[in-house]
């Protein structure tokens, strides 16, 4: 049982597989625990019951079964998972009964996670994931060892970027220079400005005393406040926790962003893969001037690009992730009749398409406006029903291959007909000037 | 010879050619609907008819109602479909009340899907489903003559091939 050197793995065939770090088997020695303990929680009238009717024998026996068995299960699991880089792909074999085996293109790779939970941190592994349509998260290798972690994901993307594949495992680590940097003070402040961190705050504490005055029973008081307690932690210690440390680089790789103050996170998110940006600009952050900043890569789940920075700023990162991209300042409106189909809200609706983007905002309180390079566009709709044909409006849907649409709504009539075909031009011919998917190459 | 060049797509971007569907649809939806509603009145006039008085049996009028509406409903449907390939993507329009138009560029396509069921065959139908990489996309051409969706399928596969974009 020997960890394969890093150093030997030859890039021809026959293709050398390694396996992960050997502290993996700690973790997933913990699924039958698990399993029981699920158990447990679901059904606890009965755990009660088959405990009781446990002798202290019984259970030591039971453990003594118990422990080795997880043991072996967990050894087993790490012992039958290989994974290998070729040329072209990264493929994970594993599965001790039903055998699995994951092959994942590398010029389909739409980002790179590292991640490194508390524990993992402590023990000094990582997790690495390739983000590509439709992968599971089974697909994710967990865990590496640190160093092996990064040198993997800087050789992935070298591979990617079509470096030759000799010269792959020597390209090491591009360099990247950092864009912007969250400060923990400014962090604090945009959530305490946040409508969602009081509102859930303030129903975690509301709702449990009157729930205790209506009914006078514990267990529901319980069943309800715990929830509505995780809920209010999540929305503000949770997402401080989160996004503490918030870094976006930028590096011929791509984009880099780092986050997180117990659990760190890393993503990476070669040049090309951005299908959405979306600006988000809430009420009481507007006097401030600060927006925050989302991003869709298909078969990503981050979606946050900056957490809160000052509009300038934002729109400068934004142009380095969409190059030759600036964000339309003046937008246009519906015409006024929309005001007959959405009262008050119609002023929210803007649209603005320029030589690189199509960008809608929607929202009155908190604004949103969404940027869709044209060359990210999968197909375009216009959709008007009948009440929106009485006033000779109609909305214009634009669909990205992360599963995003993103919706002009209440354009004249006329207009939205101009703007479906236009588009559908647009994103046709949008394509040629985007860089290929090989970056390097 | 139809391939696309680009000094072709304005002159077919300007102008596209529709196509509507065959009505062998038409005929197929306008049957189902004649079946069940039939079905529906022999049940709704039967029964009061028989158990309560012979008057009762009017309430067989109101299915026939249903399958009136329904007939110039599903004709008002089968007209508004309509397609049309341009040089570079298909075009997809439908609707009446809620009317909706699709635009795909043939770059962008993922597969194409021709599904035909056991009554859609019956009536030799054969619908024609476009995939992209966006869930959201909607463009499916129902109740083709199965030549016509080969056709169509093959048309699109070659010209998606020609113009693969992928994400």
């Amino acid at each position: 049982m020997t960890i394969p050197d890093l150093d030997d793995v030859p890039a021809r065939p026959p293709v050398a597989e390694r396996r992960l770090h050997p502290v993996t088997p700690f973790r997933r020695a913990w699924a039958p625990v698990t399993v029981l303990a699920g158990w447990a929680v679901h059904d606890p009238n009965g755990a009660h019951e088959q405990l009781q009717r446990l002798t202290s024998t019984m259970l030591l026996v039971g453990l003594a079964v118990l422990v080795p068995a997880a043991g072996l299960y967990g050894f087993l699991s790490w012992w039958f998972t290989h994974f290998a880089v070729t040329d072209t792909e990264l493929r994970i074999r594993t599965g001790l009964l039903f055998r699995r085996t994951a092959h994942i293109r590398l010029e389909r790779i739409q980002a790179v996670d590292v991640t490194r939970p508390l524990l993992a941190r402590v023990a000094g592994v990582a997790k690495l994931r390739i983000d590509v349509v439709g992968t599971d998260k089974k697909d994710e290798l967990a865990f590496l060892g640190e160093r092996e972690a990064r040198a993997l994901r800087a050789e992935l993307l070298a591979r990617a970027a079509g470096f030759a594949p000799e010269t792959a495992q020597e390209v090491g680590e591009a360099p990247a220079h950092e864009l912007l940097h969250v400060p923990p003070r400014e962090l604090a402040l945009s959530l305490v400005l946040t409508g969602a961190t009081w509102g859930s705050l303030t129903a975690a504490l509301v709702v449990p005393p009157v729930l205790w005055l209506a009914t006078q029973s514990v267990w529901t008081v319980l069943a309800t406040g715990l929830p509505l307690l995780g809920a209010a932690g999540a929305s503000s210690a949770g997402r401080f926790v989160a996004e503490y440390d918030w870094t976006v680089g930028e590096s011929p790789d791509g984009l880099r962003i780092d986050h997180g103050l117990l659990d760190r996170a890393h993503e990476t998110v070669p040049p090309g893969r951005v299908q959405t940006v979306r600006i988000v600009e809430p009420l009481l952050w507007r006097r401030r001037g600060w927006v925050r900043v989302e991003l869709d890569v298909a078969g990503s789940d981050n979606s946050v690009l900056v957490p809160v920075a000052p509009r300038a700023v934002a729109e400068s990162v934004i142009a380095r992730v969409l190059p030759g991209v600036t964000v339309p300042a003046a937008l246009s409106r519906p015409p006024r009749r929309a005001r007959w189909c959405v009262p008050v809200w119609w002023r929210g609706h803007g649209l603005a398409v320029t030589d690189t983007v199509f960008a809608a905002r929607h929202g009155l309180l908190r604004r949103r406006l969404a940027l869709v390079p044209h060359a990210k566009v999968q197909s375009v709709r216009l959709t008007q029903g009948p009440w929106e044909r009485l006033w000779r409006l109609a909305d214009v849907h634009v669909d990205t291959g992360a599963d995003k649409t993103v919706t002009a709504r209440l354009r004249d009539a006329e207009e939205a007909e101009r703007l479906l075909r236009a588009q559908a031009e647009r994103s046709r011919t949008g394509r040629r000037e985007a860089r290929p998917d090989r970056w390097m190459a | 010879m139809e391939t696309g060049s680009p000094e072709e797509t304005g002159v077919a971007g300007d102008e596209p050619v529709w196509r509507g569907l065959p009505p062998g649809l038409l005929r197929m939806r306008r049957l189902l609907l004649v079946t069940w509603t039939g079905v529906l009145a022999l049940a709704a006039g039967l029964l009061p008819g028989l158990l309560v008085g012979p008057a009762w049996a009017a309430f067989a009028l109101l299915p026939l109602a249903l399958a009136a509406w329904g007939w110039r409903l599903l004709g008002r449907n089968w007209r508004s479909w309509r397609y049309a390939e341009r040089a570079d993507d298909l075009l997809i329009s439908r609707g009446v009340l809620w009317r909706e138009e699709t635009v795909v560029p043939y770059g962008r396509m993922q597969l194409v899907e021709v599904t035909s069921g056991p009554v859609e065959r019956y009536f030799g139908l054969a619908s024609v489903q476009l995939h992209t990489a966006a869930a959201a996309t909607d463009a499916t051409i129902p109740g083709l003559d199965p030549a016509e969706a080969e056709r169509l399928r093959d048309r699109l596969t070659e010209l998606g091939e020609a113009r693969s974009a992928g994400l």
